[in-house]
């Protein structure tokens, strides 16, 4: 691999308050207990900001806000109103992309390349497409005359921060419904400079609220009796316990969950085209991403052809600083999440499939974890059927297309799939045949804000984006 | 100290992102100034210059459509107070802003509301997907001449296609005012094209015109001439939207047979199969 000079990007357009609150009723305020805790930057374990940890009287504040709100102000006001706030939500994040794309990145961990090209543009994308529907909810297909459901309380995922926070707010304001929103515990930085941006939209009180906090705050708010939409992306054990929490209850649930997505790469697929593929799906975002592609299946005759292929392509994968405009990986986002991810490598390797990643220099600082794939991988491996997130992927043979569906569905999960190959029939054929909620044939994690997005069985219910992403936000 | 002496404004035609005069070289006294008065060989020039148009427009994605107009949007409450001063009412404005806000959200959504997949009996995936038609040529409502103006415009434009327009003949500055908002949205030169004139000069050509598509006849007051104009549609088997009632109120919810009508609907058929 030849050198790159470094190309970091100046953390210079971000500006870091060493302490934050909690957004409630359109202001920041103290928590009632006083709790806080600290994000850090995985890629050093510099601590970055000490944020507010919201108690039980926390979330009752929030709640109430965004109760007050949604009957004097959200609820009453017209969609057109409401479109021209979400418009000028949509702008901001246009006009202020870099810095949120920076703080991103310090965050998370993502390279800024993703944050600045993938996540911002969307995140964008997704509030200017909501502002549109805001005004013309009766053409949407549910009803003449569709109503909001109330006060929504979300929980979102460390992988897509804004992102995630993009594709809960936009259509619950649009649809006219107010929210508390709580963003992951290891990266709450760009969920409140989105506070800050409401603000600068003049977005009246109370409409989004933005409380801080780990598993137990998240815990409270859901079960909050004031509450009557729950929407949670994260993992599939989480997502059961909300089921059961809500239970016996009003509150409208979606869910959006994990994923084992199955890759298959027939025999006349585009090789090259399909090594890219495999690379992005299951490489981007250092893995950490519920619809990657983390199961490989690849026909038996050109398995030899593709493995060479993938490693000598991910050979040139650089792994690294975030901040570098050259970073392909950055860093695991978590201690924790490393844990993980090694914990479920050994199990590989102890089951006996064989591991492989190229030469690879990690720093010193931070976490970190080689790009990795696993051949020789049976359907009984433990890497085959749970969910690793993380840049792991495991090789899986197949002989017919019959074979390939049956092991692709073998999962309990069903929240995407990947099919390469140059003909078109067979594409429909066995996209028919999978049960996953986005099928991506001859590309992979492509995203945009007019597709719906959502998994099938244990990956969750309901979706997100496009006009059916509306459905969960209405009292249809 | 003498009062300063003001600069007027020439009020010119817009075709191709330009503004040129006549080709005629005329101009007719209106709202107190000297306007252009398009013939028809400055109709068949702003045909040619939407046609140019439509590959890059229709092709451009529909994201990028609905941001195009959004700003056209932002640039159109910038100027306010220039079209107040023309004596247009500032409800009348303001209304205009929200209903090209309004289109600019349909950029990205109409397809998924009139086109989809269609469940046929066999191994078929099918589905159908709203086209533009192409070449627009529209007579704008005499008046409200800019809301008027920009209901007609804007439901065009949205899902890609380009239009040619003859301005209210009593009203046009507004219009001309319209069109140097749109040269600064963003929007392609050509995407929308500007007559001023007298509409039974114009609107003829234009309906007749074998390379433009569809006619919204909504300003044509006289109906002896609407039905000239459709006749002469019928020709290539243009589009027609018939002209608007009398009482026809502007700013009522205009729904969306302003857009279907604009609209082809293409349907794929791909065999499913190993």
């Amino acid at each position: 691999m030849f050198e790159y000079a470094p190309a970091p990007e100046s953390r210079s357009v971000v500006d870091l308050k060493p302490t934050y609150g909690l957004f409630i009723d359109g202001a920041f305020v103290d928590p009632t207990d006083g709790g806080s805790f600290k994000s850090i930057n995985p890629a050093s374990e510099e601590v970055l900001a000490e944020v507010a940890e919201a108690g039980a009287q926390d979330v009752e504040r929030a709640v109430r806000a965004a109760r007050k709100a949604y009957e004097k102000v959200w609820g009453p006001m017209s969609g057109r109103d409401r479109a021209k706030y979400l418009f000028r939500i949509a702008r901001l994040i246009q006009e202020r992309s870099r810095e949120l794309a920076v703080l991103e990145s310090l965050d998370n961990g993502k390279p800024i390349k993703e944050s600045r090209d993938v996540d911002l543009p969307l995140v964008a994308a997704h509030f200017f497409y909501y502002a549109g529907w805001a005004d013309k909810l009766e053409h949407a297909g549910f009803g003449a005359d569709p109503k909001p459901i109330g006060v929504a309380a979300q929980v979102i995922p460390w992988n897509f921060p804004l992102l995630m926070l993009a594709w809960k707010i936009a259509p619950a304001l649009a649809a006219g419904n107010t929210v508390v929103l709580k963003p992951a515990e290891t990266t709450p930085l760009t969920a409140l400079l989105f506070a800050e941006i409401c603000q600068q939209a003049e977005l009246p009180a109370g409409v989004v609220n933005i409380i801080t906090g780990a598993g137990d705050t998240g815990r409270t708010l859901v079960e909050h009796p004031g509450v009557d939409k729950v929407a949670f992306t994260g993992s599939t054990d989480v997502g059961r316990a909300i089921a059961r929490s809500v239970a016996g209850t009003r509150k409208k649930l979606t869910l959006e969950l994990g994923g084992k997505a199955a890759n298959i790469v027939f025999d006349d697929a585009p090789i090259d085209q399909a090594v890219e593929g495999i690379v992005n799906g299951i490489f981007f975002n250092q893995g950490h991403v519920c619809c990657a592609g983390s199961r490989l299946l690849v026909q038996e005759n050109v398995a030899d052809r593709v493995l060479e292929s993938l490693k000598r392509r991910m050979a040139q994968l650089r792994v690294g600083d975030p901040l570098d405009k050259n970073t392909d990986i950055g860093a695991i986002n978590s201690a924790a999440q490393l844990e993980r991810i090694r914990e479920l490598s050994d199990a590989g390797s102890a089951e006996g499939a064989e591991r492989w990643s190229p030469p690879c220099e990690l720093p010193d600082r931070g976490f970190w974890f080689a790009p990795t794939i696993f051949t020789g991988v049976t359907q009984a491996h433990r890497i085959a059927r749970e969910e690793i997130f993380g840049p792991v992927l495991s090789v899986l043979t197949f002989r017919t297309p019959a074979e390939a569906v049956e092991k692709a569905n073998n999962t309990p999960y069903g929240l995407s799939a990947g099919i390469w190959t140059d003909k078109g029939s067979r594409i429909l054929w066995t996209a028919d045949r999978l049960r996953a909620g986005v099928v991506w044939a001859n590309t992979f994690n492509k995203f945009d804000p007019t597709s719906p997005f959502g998994g099938y069985k244990e990956s969750g219910y309901g979706r997100e984006g496009g006009r059916h992403g509306l459905e969960g936000y209405l009292n249809v | 100290m003498s009062e300063r002496v003001a600069v007027r404004k020439t009020y010119k035609l817009f075709i191709g992102g330009k503004f040129p005069r006549s080709e005629s070289g005329r101009s007719y006294l209106v709202q107190s100034s000297n306007v252009s008065l398009a013939s028809r060989k400055d109709a068949r020039d702003a045909v040619v210059a939407a046609r140019a148009a439509v590959k890059g427009w229709a092709g451009a994605t529909a994201y990028n459509r609905g941001q195009i107009l959004y700003r056209a949007a932002e640039m159109l409450e910038g100027r306010r107070e220039q079209f107040v001063a023309l004596g247009v009412p500032g409800d009348e404005v303001d209304a205009a802003v929200d209903r090209w806000v309004w289109y600019a959200g349909w950029a990205d959504k109409l397809s998924q509301v009139y086109g989809g997949a269609n469940p046929v009996a066999g191994p078929y995936f099918n589905i159908s997907t709203p086209e533009p038609t192409g070449v627009v040529a529209v007579v704008a409502p005499e008046r409200p001449a800019l809301l008027g103006l920009v209901s007609v415009i804007a439901p065009a434009i949205v899902t890609g296609n380009t239009v040619v327009v003859a301005a209210s003949p009593t009203e046009p500055l507004a219009a001309v005012t319209l069109a140097e908002v749109l040269a600064t949205s963003d929007l392609p030169g050509g995407v929308v094209n500007i007559l001023t004139g007298r509409i039974t000069e114009t609107a003829p050509t234009l309906a007749a015109h074998m390379d433009v598509n569809a006619v919204d006849l909504s300003g044509v007051t006289d109906a002896e001439l609407a039905a000239d104009l459709e006749v002469k549609a019928a020709e290539n088997l243009k589009r027609v939207l018939r002209p608007a009632p009398a009482d026809h109120d502007w700013s009522a919810d205009p729904g969306v047979a302003r857009m279907t009508t604009l609209l082809e609907t293409k349907t794929v058929w791909h065999p499913k199969g190993v």
